[in-house]
């Protein structure tokens, strides 16, 4: 994964004033969540699971604050009920997901999830801007944004597998 | 695990009504059902985020206003099958250690929602007990008025604060606050930032 893809969404976010930021790790974000944790000017939470960030984002709204919720495809199916009270509350949430399960995947267990990814979410209501290579990661993170957070909805940034790289098993 | 269960006493609506007469300008978010009905009950404020759904949220919510408002209390009043659902958010919530953040669950050991099939902590699972083990700086189950009203001053302490409260099954009368949820963000935002 190049490192200036990280670096770029790390800085889209803080000119976007982004306060709080909730994961759940995925090798193709290990460079964010390292730039995030080591800023002291946004709040990096770390979940046990993905729809704590979706509850997260919407109290951090409520109180002022923008979130943004890191994970990878195999936790958008954990969100889903969650996701309900962010359309129905028209809470603004910006996703990044980086995929699995589509790129030279090795492991057959993250094919369901990931393929059905970008339907669930779409059916939540939820808007996927999805990314295939990684000079756009950094343009379509900042546009979804903007859309995001102007707006007052949720919108999804879906990382191809084929830019963040197939996990080795080896 | 608790083994020598009592049989709960406490009426929620006072116990709701207790600890939110000494709320201030708190920040209140309700578990979906019977919380969201006793906090309404104890007087409507733009300042309470009530949840008619997304079961398992509360707490969360909660901790997303404590960190974005560092200096107002958060108040998480929900359900014990509500919280339940949510069990890792105590390990998340202990790992940030929100010193703003309380949770209080009324504890009735049933889904009074769904036809008042028991749950968890009328089996003898100890959610104070989860909850200190998680990392919380204060916690405790109350069972009876008198030792919640020696407890209210700890809801407003140091947190991460987590009260189990065993509350009765008794009904109470339905007092639903308004369900929009768009409204009932605007309102929230309107009363704590001045703007929608």
């Amino acid at each position: 994964m190049p490192a200036n893809w990280s670096e770029e969404v790390h800085r889209i976010m803080q000119e976007q004033n982004v306060g709080q930021v909730a994961y759940v790790p995925d090798t193709g974000l290990k460079h964010v969540i390292e730039l995030v944790v080591a800023d002291k000017k946004m709040r990096a939470v770390p979940l046990t699971t993905e729809e704590e960030g979706v509850a997260l984002a919407t109290g951090a709204w409520l109180a002022g604050q923008r979130s943004v919720l890191l994970l990878q495809s195999s936790g958008v199916g954990n969100c889903i009920n969650m996701l309900g009270m962010a359309i129905e509350c028209r809470i603004p949430l910006l996703m990044l997901v980086t995929m699995r399960g589509q790129w030279g995947e090795f492991n057959p267990w993250q094919m369901p999830m990931a393929q059905a990814t970008a339907s669930v979410l779409t059916a939540m209501g939820v808007i996927v801007q999805p990314v295939e290579r990684a000079d756009d990661v950094a343009e379509t993170f900042a546009a979804a944004g903007r859309l995001a957070f102007n707006t007052n909805r949720v919108v999804a940034v879906q990382v191809a597998q084929r830019v963040v790289g197939a996990k080795e098993f080896k | 695990m608790n083994t020598a269960n009592k049989k709960p006493v406490i009426d929620r609506r006072k116990a709701a009504a207790a600890i939110l007469a000494k709320r201030g300008n708190a920040l209140v978010v309700t578990g979906l059902g019977a919380p969201t009905w006793d906090t309404a009950a104890a007087g409507d404020s733009a300042l309470n985020f009530y949840t008619w759904g997304g079961m398992g949220c509360a707490a969360m919510v909660g901790l997303g206003m404590a960190l974005a408002q560092p200096k107002r209390r958060v108040i998480v009043i929900t359900g014990d099958g509500e919280m339940l659902m949510a069990l890792g958010a105590l390990a998340t919530i202990a790992a940030q250690q929100p010193r703003n953040l309380s949770i209080v669950v009324m504890d009735n050991e049933h889904y009074g929602e769904t036809g008042m099939q028991v749950t968890h902590t009328a089996l003898g699972v100890d959610m104070a007990g989860m909850a200190k083990a998680a990392g919380f700086r204060a916690t405790a189950t109350v069972h009876s008025m008198a030792e919640l009203k020696s407890w209210i001053p700890k809801i407003y302490s140091a947190g991460p604060v987590f009260v189990d409260l065993k509350v009765t099954t008794d009904h109470a009368p339905l007092v639903l606050p308004p369900r929009d949820g768009t409204l009932l963000k605007l309102r929230f935002r309107q009363a704590l930032l001045g703007e929608a």
